[in-house]
């Protein structure tokens, strides 16, 4: 008897579970960046407080590169409505999208990132260009007319100017959309500036500046930021990549690298003085506007002046805003339904 | 004489020679057993000091976390920036549905109601001269304060054109500053706070309008990112609580019958020996392991929600299944045989000697079983972050099929916060209250068995 009621009530409680998939999501399911993550949080959490009619979007984190596979999950929903990038969505993605009957995807651009250098504030100074990150994280660097194993180990071998500390560079791992940026915006750029890498071809140019040494002075981190700045408390003589607004926060511990010469703020990564920014992005997915309530009222919710605009709360927050003309173009892009290829 | 003497002497060097041999054997095995029990001491001495270290850092850091600072202040709820319609009442002949649009476009009219000004305006009556900086007097209180003062008029619109005393959260760089948890001699440059708003901060504060106040923010309130002094547990705490109720639903039902079947009626055989082995291995498996069974069977196949305590307590059921079944059988195990054959002898049947004498017995180790089986799984992380249970969720869960995070990783996401200098503290708060339910889950254990148990 007893073991009866013990295993009908497990069923009843197994039964009601299964009921679930029956029920509709009625607040929106974000995922992606962590870079966009802070800013899509705010939003997430003024839309919630604006609409009273509807549920607070909640927001995941697991990488640019995280969030597209489980918004190219399909459609339905348990799968993800918008998912976060710090970079443009890839063709092979759509393609995968596409497979699984993603095939509405509405790219919108909300602003701008920098990323910057920055080492512990106790240490010294640094003014970089991206010549000398590319010679203290190549594999291979041009001596005497051919290629040789990296033979820098001190940022002063690379560069006089430089502070005499250990190379220690930390950068974001692959699945951070701040990897492709800081390789096409730093490593990639500072590589094909060489004159040995110009004589050579496009593969013996590809393999040249792809391919980062191995010999522990590059670490790469797969978590967010905080496990970057946590690196750098550990080893001293570190340089690690942080997003703008990161480095904003904790302004008592970093100090900021000069790339060029210019230091990276709100003013010179708007105005593009400074090199290493990137747009950042959110995709929405077509196939959920109308059936997920809220996604079309979130998508232009965050496009508003007052939410990412000059003097907002995302401004404050360390975003670099949009131009009026862009967000203009931007907003009539969503409203008209213009998808990705 | 010559014989006398030499005759007891070689027995005599003989047994010094033994009497040597066994005191220095027994020196050392004594030697051997001091340095035994010295290791064991150290041992233990050195694992207390560790526990200690972790609270004493823990509580540490944590502790302040709890007084939170405080704007103490009057606010006039201004009707020249309050400018709303009279709440709607519902109409002769209006159906619920359309009064309840005019409530929400009501509520959308007062959220955009400029709250920020009332509460510049209410501190500006204490600092005059910072009349001419509105936007820098809007740094002193966390940005998440105007909806508390739209909440009000929502429940009271009466209130309009009031004034009343309130309590509002200063921020969270405010809250740096004034416990000195971030360098108060750096440059302005490395600051977060320009000089004008630290001054007024430490004005406010010495004045006693900004006071540490024990702050019920963290219980109350779920996490925020747009006001991060606002942040609080609530939300993950709710979480928590879903999934642990789901365990005890699921996984004490199910692994007690299981128990009870493989310890009273099941055949012993290479079948049962088997069935044996396994729910010994399962205890062992590492908990992310479910993570992913959860994430592909009960997300990517059954098609249930993303970051609901329901999957989460799914997951963890799983996971607490073998600690319950191996924990009831060795209780059902140490009761003594008799009582079942004086049961049985008195004509009940094998049901009845289970049911009326054997688990009534087994009780208090089978709660036991189960309540160190449900600690560990609110303390369990890996596996939710697998179902995505660590998003950013700004709301507390009305259901257990609502998306929410749970305790352990509202931990984590608080460890990755941008704001290092606020979080930290407010980390280490948040462990505590973690630590803290674990330890009473495990003291009701403790108290459970003491007061059940049965000598023989």
């Amino acid at each position: 008897m007893f073991k009866k009621s013990l295993i009908a009530t497990a069923l009843v409680a197994v039964g009601a579970s299964f009921a679930a998939p029956a029920m509709a999501r009625d607040n929106l399911q974000i995922a992606g960046s962590s870079t966009v993550l802070p800013f899509a949080s705010i939003v997430a959490e003024e839309f919630g407080n604006a609409f009273p009619q509807f549920k607070t979007p909640v927001v995941g984190s697991g990488g640019t590169g995280g969030g597209l596979r489980q918004f190219c999950q399909g459609v339905g929903a348990n799968t993800i409505d918008i998912a976060n990038a710090s970079r443009a969505i890839r063709s092979a993605e759509v393609e995968s999208c596409k497979k699984a009957g993603v095939n509405k995807i509405h790219e919108v651009q909300f602003g701008y990132d920098g990323i910057v250098f920055a080492s512990r504030a106790d240490k010294g100074s640094f003014a970089l260009t991206p010549r000398h990150v590319f010679l203290a994280a190549a594999a291979e660097v041009p001596q005497g007319g051919k290629f040789v194993a990296n033979p820098y180990t001190r940022w002063a071998q690379i560069d006089k100017a430089l502070p005499d500390q250990e190379i220690v560079l930390v950068i974001p791992a692959s699945n951070h959309g701040t990897r492709e940026v800081f390789e096409e915006k730093v490593t990639h750029a500072g590589c094909n500036a060489l004159d040995e890498v110009k004589a050579l071809d496009a593969d013996g140019k590809k393999k040249a500046c792809n391919t980062l040494r191995q010999d522990g002075r590059i670490i790469e981190i797969a978590g967010d930021y905080t496990e970057t700045l946590a690196r750098l408390q550990a080893q001293a003589d570190a340089v690690g990549v942080f997003g703008l607004s990161f480095y904003d926060q904790n302004r008592d511990r970093l100090k900021v690298a000069t790339v060029d010469g210019v230091t990276p703020s709100l003013q010179t990564i708007a105005s593009g003085v400074y090199p290493v920014s990137r747009p950042l992005y959110f995709y929405v997915k077509g196939e959920h506007i109308g059936v997920i309530p809220g996604l079309k009222e979130f998508a232009e919710f965050f496009l508003t002046e007052q939410i990412s605009g000059a003097g907002s709360a995302l401004e404050s927050a360390g975003l670099i805003p949009l131009g009026d003309s862009e967000r203009a173009k931007i907003v009539a892009d969503l409203r008209a339904g213009k998808t990705v290829q | 004489m010559d014989i006398q003497q030499a005759q007891p002497n070689p027995p005599a060097a003989a047994s010094d020679k033994r009497r040597v041999r066994v005191e220095k054997s027994l020196q050392r095995r004594h030697r051997a057993e001091r340095r035994f029990r010295f290791i064991g001491m150290s041992a233990v001495v050195f694992g207390l000091g560790m526990v200690a270290l972790l609270f004493i850092s823990i509580l540490a850091k944590g502790l302040p976390a709890f007084w939170q600072a405080t704007v103490v202040t009057e606010v006039y709820f201004d009707p020249e920036i309050i400018r709303v319609d009279p709440r709607p009442v519902a109409q002769p002949g209006e159906s619920p549905a359309q009064l309840r649009e005019r409530e929400m476009a009501w509520q959308t009219q007062v959220t955009m109601v400029n709250w920020n000004r009332i509460l510049e305006d209410s501190l500006i009556a204490h600092l005059p001269e910072a009349a001419s900086a509105r936007p820098r007097v809007r740094q002193l209180v966390t940005s998440g304060e105007r909806f508390k003062l739209r909440d009000m008029v929502v429940e009271n619109p009466g209130l309009i054109g009031q004034r009343a005393q309130l309590k509002l959260l200063a921020d969270a760089n405010v809250d740096v500053w004034l416990k000195g948890n971030i360098d108060r001699s750096l440059p302005d440059a490395q600051q977060q706070l320009p000089p004008e708003v630290r001054a007024w901060a430490d004005q406010l504060y010495e004045r006693g309008v900004i006071q540490m106040r024990f702050s019920t923010t963290l219980f109350v309130n779920p996490d925020s990112r747009g006001s991060l002094a606002s942040a609080g547990l609530a939300g993950a705490f709710v979480g928590s609580l879903y999934m642990m109720l789901i365990v005890i639903l699921l996984a004490v039902p199910v692994g007690v019958a299981s128990a009870v079947y493989l310890e009273e009626f099941a055949p012993r055989n290479r079948f049962t020996d088997l069935i044996e082995v396994n729910i010994n291995n399962l205890a062992a498996v590492p908990s992310i392991i479910f993570g992913l069974l959860g994430a592909a069977v009960f997300i990517n196949w059954f098609g249930m929600p993303l970051s609901a305590p329901i999957v989460g307590g799914l997951v963890l059921s799983l996971m607490t299944l073998p600690t319950v079944i191996i924990a009831t059988r060795s209780t059902l195990k140490a009761i003594p045989p008799s009582i079942r054959q004086a049961a049985l002898g008195i004509g009940a049947s094998k049901v009845q000697t289970i049911l009326h004498h054997v688990l009534p017995l087994a009780l208090p180790g089978i709660l036991t079983g189960a309540i160190i089986g449900v600690a560990q799984a609110i303390g369990e992380t890996a596996p939710l972050l697998l179902i995505g249970m660590s998003a950013f969720v700004a709301a507390i869960p009305g259901t257990p099929f609502d998306q929410s995070t749970a305790l352990p990783v509202q931990i984590y996401l608080w460890q990755g916060n941008e704001l290092r200098n606020f979080f930290e503290a407010r980390t280490s708060a948040a462990i505590i209250v973690l630590l803290a339910l674990m330890l009473s889950l495990n003291a009701f254990a403790i108290w459970l068995r003491k007061r059940f148990e049965k000598r023989w």
